[in-house]
């Protein structure tokens, strides 16, 4: 079985203060932390588990530029076999449905019996590459999957839908399946991984060697052109508590008793 | 030119979203001077289309037995006919479990333009431009989409729901494609997440915990606070993943929908995934070290401070004023 597993660098940006550079169209990106796009984490886990159980090779693909090599070492040092680094150069401006079209050129070149993805890129909260990808290749995908089992020609995939409950679904092979978080429990990458993983094969593509012209790809790829990124304005705000902790916490604990919450 | 919206339906009954979609849709519409329509897709749909003219002035219902229960494949089918016969400059299908599985294939087939986690739109100069929640909604962005048509995907729980009544027009739309063969998925059923603990929805006082927590063994603390005001514990998605506590103390659009009289949200970034599922409580307090996180957008009071901190000290205080 070979499996390909997508990959996103992102920034982390849970905790931090985001900017908006002059440009405007993009963030300020020097003091932030780097991470795996979460949901892609567990989709890389699932490869491994598989290839334990079924043998295979398990290869990371990503687009980006050459700092996410660094996750790609992460990957490979948690036990992927391979890597392939599609370079961003002439893909600023592309939306999610081009990278799935970069993504579909390398597929077409090589031969995969699954593509694994996250659902979503936490970055943008775009949720198409998965499905899209599949559609350029003509195969089947499944959208938020949790579990999943490989059968003889087929696999059987439980994906979540809202409330929390399960679609138990069956794809033909080969397929794109887009895992959502909390399925399988992410390993880490052990001391002995990361010294396997120097001399592991990372293979660098960019457009042109996947066949693709300037045009199809960037902004005049795109059908959608972003205008410009903006702190949302909020229309009502929580009133924020002032002082040390102790005050913080006895006008709050006023407001509970006055307002007879408990 | 015309707006139209995918309905959607679940076990016989239509999503709240298909509402919120409608209400947002009409504004549209109105100023494309276009038309909204609604599109339902099912089995055995009448009574889910009728029940929808009173919220749109035309409603398209395709029945079809494959239609049964959903699947990208045989949607795409019908719509992408649909979508060719009626020429709709924006197509809305809520971003959900459904639409995150049909639209983007449908935007590659179509060679259209889409975007995901929409919040607000505008047509201008004969172009659709809409606004999207991007890094945790801590940005927004505002994006031009080519029509041919539009592909937007709806955030869900955001947009107001109208309670205009009208009587709209039930239009039948013939399905008379194959729908049953060629097919390379298969729908195999339903597992409805079960319940073996406490129902979290019937709890008055919730304390919701979020991946600002940190370590599982930090949960003590917070467990002992809940328990001391007599609130049910629950949390984010992330605390769930990680184990920590059971997918049915889940709060969020793939968790549990809560509606106490108070939340006390700790360590939670307030993506609207999770603010889908407890905005509706009566009373919400956020303790966050961030200023920026977007639950104090949603929260009546916030502390912004460490949670470790504040649980203990509050946890005292409170006990101080019931004895
Ligand atoms: C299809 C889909 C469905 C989803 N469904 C759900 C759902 O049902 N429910 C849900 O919750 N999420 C859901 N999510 C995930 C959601 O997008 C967010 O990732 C998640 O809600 C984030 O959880 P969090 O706020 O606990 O973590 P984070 O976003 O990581 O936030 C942690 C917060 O803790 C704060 N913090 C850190 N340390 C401290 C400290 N010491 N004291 C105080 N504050 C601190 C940080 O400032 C930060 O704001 C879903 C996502 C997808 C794609």
């Amino acid at each position: 079985m070979k499996v390909a597993v997508c990959v996103k660098r992102i920034p982390d940006t849970a905790e931090s203060e985001i900017k908006v550079d002059d440009t405007g169209k993009d963030i300020i990106k020097d003091k932030l932390a780097f991470i795996i796009n979460e949901p892609d984490n567990y989709a890389l886990e699932e490869a491994l588990i598989l290839r334990e159980k079924s043998g295979g090779t398990v290869v990371l693909v990503s687009i980006g530029s050459k700092e996410t090599e660094e996750v790609l070492r992460i990957g490979l040092a948690k036990g992927a076999d391979e890597a392939v680094r599609i370079d961003n150069a002439g893909l600023a401006g592309s939306d999610a449905i081009v990278l799935a079209g970069v993504l579909a050129a390398y597929f077409r070149k090589e031969q995969f019996d699954l593509v694994f993805t996250g659902c979503i890129a936490q970055d943008t909260q775009d949720s198409q590459v998965g499905p899209a990808l599949a559609q350029f290749l003509g195969w089947p995908h499944a959208m938020y999957a949790i579990r999943f089992e490989n059968k003889d020609n087929e696999v059987v995939v439980r994906r979540e839908l809202e409330g929390g409950s399960l679609e138990v679904k069956k794809l033909n092979r080969p397929c794109v399946v887009s895992f959502q978080t909390g399925g399988n429990a992410p390993r880490y990458a052990s001391i002995l991984g990361i010294r396997q993983a120097r001399t592991k094969p990372l293979e660098r593509l960019d457009i042109a060697s996947l066949g693709l012209e300037q045009d199809e790809v960037g902004d005049t790829g795109s059908k959608t052109r972003l205008i410009k990124l903006y702190v949302p304005e909020v229309s009502s705000a929580a009133e924020i508590l002032q002082g040390t902790v102790d005050e913080k916490v006895s006008k709050i604990a006023t407001i509970i008793k006055e307002k007879g919450l408990l | 030119m015309s707006v139209t919206v995918l309905a959607e339906h679940r076990q016989g009954t239509i999503r709240d979203v298909t509402y919120e979609m409608l209400a947002a849709g009409r504004r549209l519409a109105h100023e494309m001077d276009g038309e909204l329509e609604a599109v339902i897709l099912g089995d055995d749909c009448e009574a889910m289309a009728s029940e929808l003219t009173r919220h749109a002035p035309r409603v398209v219902c395709g029945c079809h037995p494959a239609l049964r229960y959903f699947s990208y494949e045989t949607y795409q089918h019908v719509l992408l006919k649909l979508i060719k016969e009626r020429k709709p400059a924006v197509f809305m299908l809520a971003d959900s479990a459904l639409g995150a599985d049909l639209g983007p294939s449908l935007a590659v087939k179509l060679d259209a333009g889409i975007v995901s986690d929409v919040v607000d739109f505008h047509w201008t100069d004969n172009e659709l431009v809409v606004s999207r929640g991007m890094y945790g909604g801590k940005l927004n962005a505002d994006l031009s989409v080519k029509h041919s048509p539009a592909i937007v995907m709806v955030r869900q729980s955001f947009f107001r729901p109208e309670p205009i009544k009208i009587k709209g027009e039930l239009v039948h739309y013939e399905v008379n494609a194959d729908l049953e063969t060629g097919l390379q998925t298969r729908h195999l059923g339903i597992e409805e997440l079960s319940i073996s603990g406490i129902d979290i929805t019937k709890a008055d006082i919730l304390v919701g915990v979020g991946r600002g927590v940190k370590e599982e063994k930090n949960l003590e603390p917070v467990q002992e606070f809940a328990d001391s005001i007599g609130a049910v514990l629950v949390g984010s998605r992330p605390v769930v993943d990680a184990g920590w506590l059971p997918k049915e103390r889940q709060v969020g659009s793939s968790g549990k929908t809560v509606k106490p009289k108070l939340y006390i949200a700790l360590g939670i970034s307030g993506a609207f995934q999770h603010i889908a599922g407890m905005k509706g409580a009566d009373t919400i307090i956020a303790v966050n070290k961030d200023p920026n996180a977007p639950i104090f957008a949603v929260a009546d009071y916030g502390i912004v401070d460490d949670l470790h901190k504040v649980v203990p000290v509050l946890r005292k205080r409170l006990q101080e004023m019931k004895s």
